[in-house]
């Protein structure tokens, strides 16, 4: 392709991304720099900031809040996604040896096209402590009524598990569809050589899908680091703030009580938090990658 | 060891197993449903039989406001005016301008991120990119100040502004989709004198239609999720999306006794457009998923 193409891309080519380059200056640039200034100020929305310097971050530190919000997300976090990945891994192996139906595969994905905010009232229903179907269960098979919003100790327990019921399909298509793009004559071989199913997966599946699962295990856990929704319809952060997680204190400080300094610079710790996790992941990712070949 | 001897109870054990799951992944779905065409009357004495003793249309009609606020009062309802048919469209609008536009602008950019050649583009793309790194809530709070000092709060404007002229993810994926284009076509009619807007509208979109339908495809279907953004500035009821009016109708349904009937055919109507989805699109959705999860 001759100098002539050369010559022309220069305004062409600004033309293509300038409407991208537009969106991206006003409404991720421009507020990625403006949250980092209100979190170095003391802003409630009315007037102007006033700069605090850093104020809001010391406070951050030394607030109890905030850690038991962390921590609470770290629970979360743990429970959702231990549950999901391994629920998702064995179903998608399960899957792998067993169909490649289209139609199973479309009904696992049902749960991901619905709002979190229909899942959260579609729960609340369900385990709701007079008329939920759960309880009827629960009591069926003579066992107790169980408050699972109500109780501090099954709030977090019924949300990890909602998300995990709502994900867990979704992530096993991901697994599903690296398992997939593992060569097929493994599999023969080591049926000839008659290993067993579950040797097949301990040795062949399992290591040649890591790449993949790694990647799926980062994207989740970022998501899962980010539970707002069902928290927001189903218990408010409570009881007390059993349940309030990172989003949720971050939400409440701006919204609630107009901390806006104060809610910003909650953000620049989470995306600071959340970008550490992402590079340690990325590096175990590329680490692990050269042994196996 | 015999292999066939072995893997029959095992076989049998784990279809079992796929079966439970896939029961466990539908039921709620089925509950909803059955909860929705009950009357609200019933609901205390016959809530654990699997279908309704008179099943009834009416908690739909209310909710969608086909009644008259007396007749959704004697149903069940709180008296709050509910207008699901509204909240529906707003959202079919909300995901069809967002999932339409950022589509079309975002793929001009990525062609123009493989293909064309200008000074800077690399830089250009890298810093894009970089924003996958940033959670939302970073720009929310911001984002939501310049929205409001815009005057654009309760707008369809400020609700699809953020999203709809880019996500970095569209750029970045549909960027590499045009890298792995084969050059020979474009070369092609770079000799019948096509110049790049030509390249990319008649050369490169037609062949493109795969990634392009996965990428709306995806971003419909977190445009349709979307909640949080939407309460903050389309609370309004004129804009109001189906998550948020939801979250409102929860909020205003009394704490000790929720209209539950309401409540889930409200929710059946939230699913019904995703449902279709998946069943006039099913093959290309689960196909998708592995175009933009494995890479």
């Amino acid at each position: 392709m001759g100098q002539l193409r050369q010559r022309d891309d220069r305004r062409v080519g600004w033309l293509f991304v300038a409407p991208v380059l537009v969106g991206f200056a006003v409404f991720y640039a421009y507020p990625a720099a403006r949250g980092v200034w209100y979190s170095l100020t003391d802003y409630t929305m009315l007037g102007t900031p006033s700069f605090v310097g850093a104020g809001n971050y010391t406070d951050l530190l030394a607030d109890r809040q905030f850690w038991s919000s962390m921590l609470v997300t770290a629970y979360y976090v743990v429970l959702n996604i231990a549950s999901q990945t391994v629920l998702a891994i064995v179903v998608a192996g399960l899957m792998h040896r067993l169909t490649r139906s289209v139609v199973l595969r479309a009904t696992l994905l049902l749960p991901w096209l619905v709002p979190n905010v229909t899942i959260g009232l579609l729960w609340m229903w369900l385990l709701d402590t007079n008329l939920g179907f759960v309880n009827h269960l629960l009591h069926a098979v003579g066992l107790g009524t169980v408050g699972f919003f109500t109780d501090a100790n099954w709030a977090m327990p019924a949300i990890a598990g909602i998300n995990t019921w709502a994900y867990t399909g979704y992530t096993a298509l991901l697994l599903y569809a690296g398992m997939l793009q593992i060569p097929q004559h493994l599999y023969e071989s080591a049926a000839i050589d008659g290993a067993g199913e579950l040797r097949i997966f301990a040795r062949i599946t399992l290591p040649l899908l890591r790449p993949v699962l790694a990647l799926v295990l980062v994207v989740s856990l970022i998501g899962s680091f980010q539970i707002f929704d069902t928290v927001a319809v189903t218990t408010k952060g409570g009881p007390v703030s059993a349940t309030r997680v990172i989003y949720f204190f971050i939400y409440q400080q701006a919204f609630s009580y107009f901390h806006m300094g104060y809610a910003a610079a909650a953000a620049v710790f989470l995306a600071l938090v959340l970008g550490v996790f992402t590079f340690a992941q990325l590096r175990l990712l590329r680490a692990s990658n050269s042994d196996l070949a | 060891m015999n292999s066939s001897q072995r893997l029959r109870p095992g076989r049998i054990l784990a279809w079992v197993f796929l079966a439970v799951f896939l029961l466990v992944t539908i039921f709620p779905f089925y509950w909803m449903i059955r909860t929705a065409i009950t009357p609200a009357a019933d609901l205390y004495h016959d809530s654990g039989s699997l279908l309704p003793d008179q099943p009834t249309l009416i908690n739909f009609a209310r909710v969608l406001g086909l009644t008259s606020e007396a007749e959704a009062r004697a149903a069940g309802g709180s008296g709050a005016h509910l207008d699901f048919s509204r909240y529906l469209l707003n959202s079919v609008i909300y995901c069809g301008l967002i999932a339409g536009v950022q589509t079309l602008l975002c793929s001009m950019a990525g062609y123009a991120f493989a293909r064309l050649r200008f000074p800077g583009r690399d830089l250009t793309f890298t810093l894009l990119v970089s924003a996958l790194m940033v959670p939302p809530i970073f720009t929310l709070l911001p984002n939501f100040i310049l929205v409001k000092e815009l005057g654009w709060i309760n707008t369809m404007a400020g609700m699809v502004a953020p999203t709809i002229l880019m996500t970095p993810f569209a750029v970045f994926f549909l960027r590499q989709f045009f890298l792995s284009l084969p050059r020979e076509v474009e070369e092609a009619a770079i000799l019948d004198g096509a110049g790049p807007w030509g390249l990319f509208w008649r050369v490169a979109l037609p062949m493109s239609r795969g990634p392009l339908i996965t990428i709306g495809l995806t971003t419909t279907v977190w445009a349709w999720k979307d909640f949080l953004w939407p309460l903050l500035v389309g609370r309004g009821e004129e804009h109001r999306l189906v998550t948020v009016a939801l979250g409102v109708f929860l909020q205003q349904s009394p704490n000790t006794q929720p209209d539950w009937t309401g409540l889930m055919a409200a929710s059946t109507l939230s699913v019904l457009p995703v449902l279709l989805l998946l069943v006039l699109l099913g093959r290309r959705l689960v196909q998708s998923l592995s175009f933009t999860g494995g890479k």
